[in-house]
């Protein structure tokens, strides 16, 4: 099977029925027709210079250009990580904690998928380094902006609960180790669901690409497999750490609960 | 050798707070509501950060683990807090005599916490505070919720503990004839200090 191209013919057919369904929306007056079309446009900026960002590297094939770009993927992740909690640390460790948490997890998982799993030869090949590298960042950023999100906020609600434990001589991490597990479990939630439901209920994104672009079924599927795997395992160790560091960052070091390390986003 | 001394300690509304209390002793502080009488046992229990240093048998609580300080010098607070589905699961250890003589005819660990008064709460907290065998009590209007009968009862138990046990005890309350019966010392805080009445017994 060959590789159809596509024309922009294509894509406009497509884009016309998203207007369509602004259009519509905007009839019965959802109030979210700006907003698909903004995120639309969006999307099709994003790729579009993706793409072309990737094609220059794919072209150059120089590992400092893979580097630069795993830098900014890393960033731009830890900045949505951060958005997308309503009680965040404030300060540095706001962004930090889980930027962090992510650069362990996700960099670690992928250079052992390129280094012993694939073995790609030479291991910063980017037509493989940056889609699994992407792939990991985006999931393990919804565990951990999960797993945080939770923490922050139980901690915040039940404080008088916390500070009753520590009254009673318990340790911090037992103080609150009820809340870390449940933020941990939330974190975990929607990859354990997308394993339990690859392939009965949808057929992944990335499986579906290949398949599109030509590949044989089961090899889209090993690689399917493959990387529901890392990303369940990269998620998982990134939550733990994240949602680790950052119970001991709302405790001092005599152990006091210090909620006003948190700040709650406007 | 006091058993408990807090030394210029210093919270958000008191300055330069210092005293001693000695085992077997009971020291009352009262002062208006808003006076900063919770913020100081907060500190003195270390859950809160402060200046100055506190004391226990001449050893500085920054030289004991936090957690061991706190079981040390344990702070009952105002307003009792229970997280599991029954009372037992909050609790190390009782002492099945202090469960009778604050009223409790049958054991209440197994009961749900949905189930309790405002008042068991109340006494129930004193009970898990008691099992940690603290050294140093500090009391935050501990009757404050009870009726006369079971606030008698708990003053009782109090004063017949700090005795037996030579705990130290600071007890904020707002009841005058409450302060008589059971403090050996009272302050009262004025503005931002703390002052020494003429002493009581």
């Amino acid at each position: 099977m060959q590789l159809i191209s596509l024309s922009a013919y294509d894509l406009g057919l497509a884009a016309a029925l998203v207007i369509f369904l602004a259009l519509l929306s905007l009839r019965m007056q959802l109030g979210v027709a700006s907003q698909i079309l903004i995120a639309a446009s969006r999307t099709v900026v994003q790729l579009l210079l993706i793409g072309l960002v990737l094609k220059v590297i794919f072209a150059t094939d120089h590992p400092a250009w893979l580097g630069l770009l795993s830098l900014a993927m890393l960033l731009l992740a830890g900045r949505e990580v951060m958005a997308r909690q309503k009680y965040r640390l404030r300060g540095w460790m706001g962004f930090g904690l889980g930027t962090l948490s992510m650069f362990i997890s996700s960099f670690s998982v992928t250079l052992l998928a390129l280094l012993v799993i694939i073995n790609v030869e030479p291991w910063y090949t980017p037509q493989y380094a940056v889609p699994l590298l992407g792939m990991l960042l985006g999931n393990t950023m919804n565990g951990i902006s999960l797993g945080l999100d939770r923490l922050n906020q139980t901690a915040w609600q039940q404080r008088r609960i916390i500070e009753a434990r520590l009254m009673l001589g318990w340790d911090w991490k037992r103080a609150i180790g009820d809340i870390s597990h449940d933020s941990i479990r939330t974190g975990l939630t929607p990859i354990i669901n997308a394993m339990a439901a690859a392939g009965i209920v949808s057929l992944p994104g990335m499986m579906t690409g290949q398949i599109l672009a030509g590949s044989p079924p089961m090899e889209a599927v090993k690689y399917q497999i493959l990387i529901m795997f890392l990303i369940t395992a990269g998620t998982g160790f990134g939550t733990f750490a994240a949602v680790r560091f950052g119970s001991r960052r709302l405790f001092d070091e005599r152990q006091r609960l210090r909620l006003e390390r948190l700040q709650i986003a406007k | 050798m006091p058993r408990l001394r807090i030394e210029q300690v210093n919270t958000l509304q008191l300055n330069g707070v210092s005293l001693s209390v000695n085992a077997g002793e009971c020291v009352c502080i009262s002062g208006s509501s808003g006076s900063g009488k919770t913020l100081l046992l907060r500190a003195i229990a270390d859950l809160d950060p402060h200046q100055g240093e506190v004391y226990l048998d001449d050893i500085p609580s920054q030289q004991i683990p936090a957690p061991q300080w706190r079981r040390q010098v344990a702070l009952l607070s105002a307003e009792s807090q229970w997280w599991a589905e029954t009372v037992g699961e909050h609790f190390e250890s009782v002492d099945e005599s202090f469960l009778h003589s604050l009223g409790f005819t049958s054991s209440p660990m197994d009961w749900s916490i949905e189930r309790l008064s405002t008042g068991e709460k109340q006494r129930l907290a004193l009970l898990r505070v008691l099992g940690l065998k603290p050294k140093v009590l500090l009391l935050d209007e501990p009757t404050a919720n009870l009726d006369f009968a079971s606030g008698q009862a708990m003053e009782h138990l109090l004063m017949e503990y700090q005795r037996s046990e030579q705990v130290a005890v600071i007890w904020v309350s707002h009841d005058a004839a409450q302060i008589a019966r059971v403090a050996q010392r009272h302050f009262e805080i004025e503005s931002d200090r703390i002052q020494e009445h003429a002493r009581c017994n």
